[in-house]
């Protein structure tokens, strides 16, 4: 067994956080898409023109830049908002903005816009066809988005999502700068501790590699019963 | 000039020339890092690209091994494993090695390669996977070798199909560079997190580079956009 010099226990914990991390944000970034494409895909003047500079501002700024906004001016919003209740409303409201709320907040907002694009891509491969039978149907709008479009898309926007959720995992490291103690985090104290970097950091890289290829089983998995009524021409 | 924008630029502490030139030590640091990586990572994705098209696992295997292991992981990992790696091998304190691997710049530089090189292998490959095969049969039709065929045909035509995912790299790289910081470089984002601690204005310091950031991606995006308009010029609509 590997010694970690006992460090081994504290790895473990750090990478449930980075799971967790990861998961979370997965969660944020896929509801973000979903509210960005329909809002790309409304024809509503406005909410395109908000969904399309919101992918296009997250795409031209770093991620460590935006974790570092958020955990820094997070805390400085929060602390002007609870001052701000507390002189005007007699309420005594505070809460740290830690490192793991700014992490899911940056994460999922990144990867939201990326899903946006997704999922518009996704929405568009649904046969027109499908739409009008739900309106003939009398479905609300709704009603379509939900029982026609969402399930149906789904299986365009799977290949898509998986990337995203491979490239999502590997960012997440990023949040051990700001201090939150995932395997990231561990490793470098440990291997400042033990002056052994390749001891810590390999096993933490293997980690991530077992992660990115379980997962990709998994997503070839999903597809495959996605795809299980569709007939492939060989 | 706004009177608005007179009294705030007046009143400021933040935006002033000293930490103005800290932004620009910083973005010349980040522009160099980024360029050099990419410069050097091109020039070892290129032969690396052709021996993973190679038939025989013996030469194809390393190259995949090595893009594997540098796409599944984070390049923040990757960036810790050489810079306090290197310190850690035995006796290079006492070579000249020492003299370039202390300064952070260069650790930095050698992960920001290593990392950029397995991506753009990968986007070569496909590149070069995806060439028609008619254009082969037309260049071993002419009598050409293979290395003839590979510089005169292959390349170029991977080239133009490369070219968009490429841009993609490049503003990735740029991105990825704001973690220099973390290793104590001063690049763009080194500076900004300076400014940040020295004045505790988070909004100033890290919206200002953010916005520098997004001035340097939409060059590229418009430099970008330029080449693969050159590059595929022979496929305009004529109408156009």
């Amino acid at each position: 067994m590997l010694d970690l010099k006992g460090y081994g226990p504290s790895l473990l914990e750090g990478a449930i956080v980075t799971i967790e991390l990861a998961l979370f944000s997965l969660l944020l970034a896929v509801l973000l898409g979903l509210v960005g494409a329909s809002s790309k895909l409304s024809g509503n003047r406005f909410l395109v023109g908000a969904a399309t500079a919101y992918t296009t501002l997250i795409r031209g700024v770093p991620d460590l830049v935006m974790m570092l906004l958020f955990y820094y001016g997070g805390q400085v919003l929060v602390n002007t908002l609870s001052d701000y209740l507390y002189y005007e409303y007699d309420l005594d409201i505070f809460f740290q903005f830690d490192p793991f709320i700014s992490g899911v907040l940056t994460v999922g907002l990144i990867f939201g816009a990326y899903m946006t694009e997704t999922f518009r891509g996704a929405f568009l491969a649904v046969d027109i066809g499908q739409i009008e039978a739900a309106k003939a149907y009398g479905f609300t709008r709704w009603h379509t988005f939900r029982r026609v479009m969402i399930p149906q898309m789904l299986r365009h926007a799977l290949p898509g999502i998986g990337n995203n959720w491979q490239v999502l995992l590997k960012t997440t490291a990023l949040a051990s700068i700001i201090g939150l103690t995932d395997m990231v985090r561990v490793a470098e104290e440990a291997a400042k501790a033990e002056r052994s970097p390749f001891m810590f950091f390999i096993p933490v890289a293997f980690v991530y590699l077992a992660l990115t290829a379980g997962s990709e089983l998994f997503i070839k998995w999903l597809d495959k019963r996605a795809n299980v009524g569709v007939v492939h021409g060989d | 000039m706004p009177d608005f924008l007179a009294d705030w630029l007046n009143q400021n502490d933040i935006f002033t020339a000293a930490t103005m030139l800290h932004y620009w030590d910083g973005l010349v640091t980040t522009v160099q890092l980024v360029f050099l990586s990419l410069l050097l990572g091109m020039a070892i994705a290129i032969p690396l690209a052709i021996m993973r098209t190679a038939k025989s696992w013996f030469i194809s295997g390393p190259v995949w091994l090595y893009t594997y292991l540098f796409r599944g992981t984070p390049l923040l990992i990757q960036l810790y494993i050489i810079y306090y790696g290197i310190a850690q091998i035995e006796g290079i304190q006492d070579t000249f090695w020492w003299t370039i691997f202390r300064e952070p710049f260069y650790p930095a530089l050698l992960a920001f390669t290593l990392n950029t090189a397995a991506y753009t292998t990968e986007i070569i490959r496909g590149a070069i996977v995806a060439t028609p095969n008619g254009e082969i049969e037309a260049a071993k039709a002419y009598g050409m070798s293979w290395a003839l065929r590979m510089r005169r045909i292959v390349l170029p035509s991977a080239a133009r199909r490369a070219v968009q995912a490429y841009s993609n790299e490049v503003i990735f790289m740029l991105h990825a560079s704001a973690i220099a910081s973390v290793v104590t470089i001063v690049d763009l984002t080194g500076a900004a997190r300076n400014i940040y601690s020295r004045f505790y204005a988070p909004f100033d310091a890290f919206i200002g580079v953010a916005v520098l950031y997004m001035i340097l991606t939409f060059i590229l995006v418009y430099v970008f956009r330029r080449l693969e308009r050159h590059l595929l010029r022979h496929q305009r609509p004529l109408s156009h």
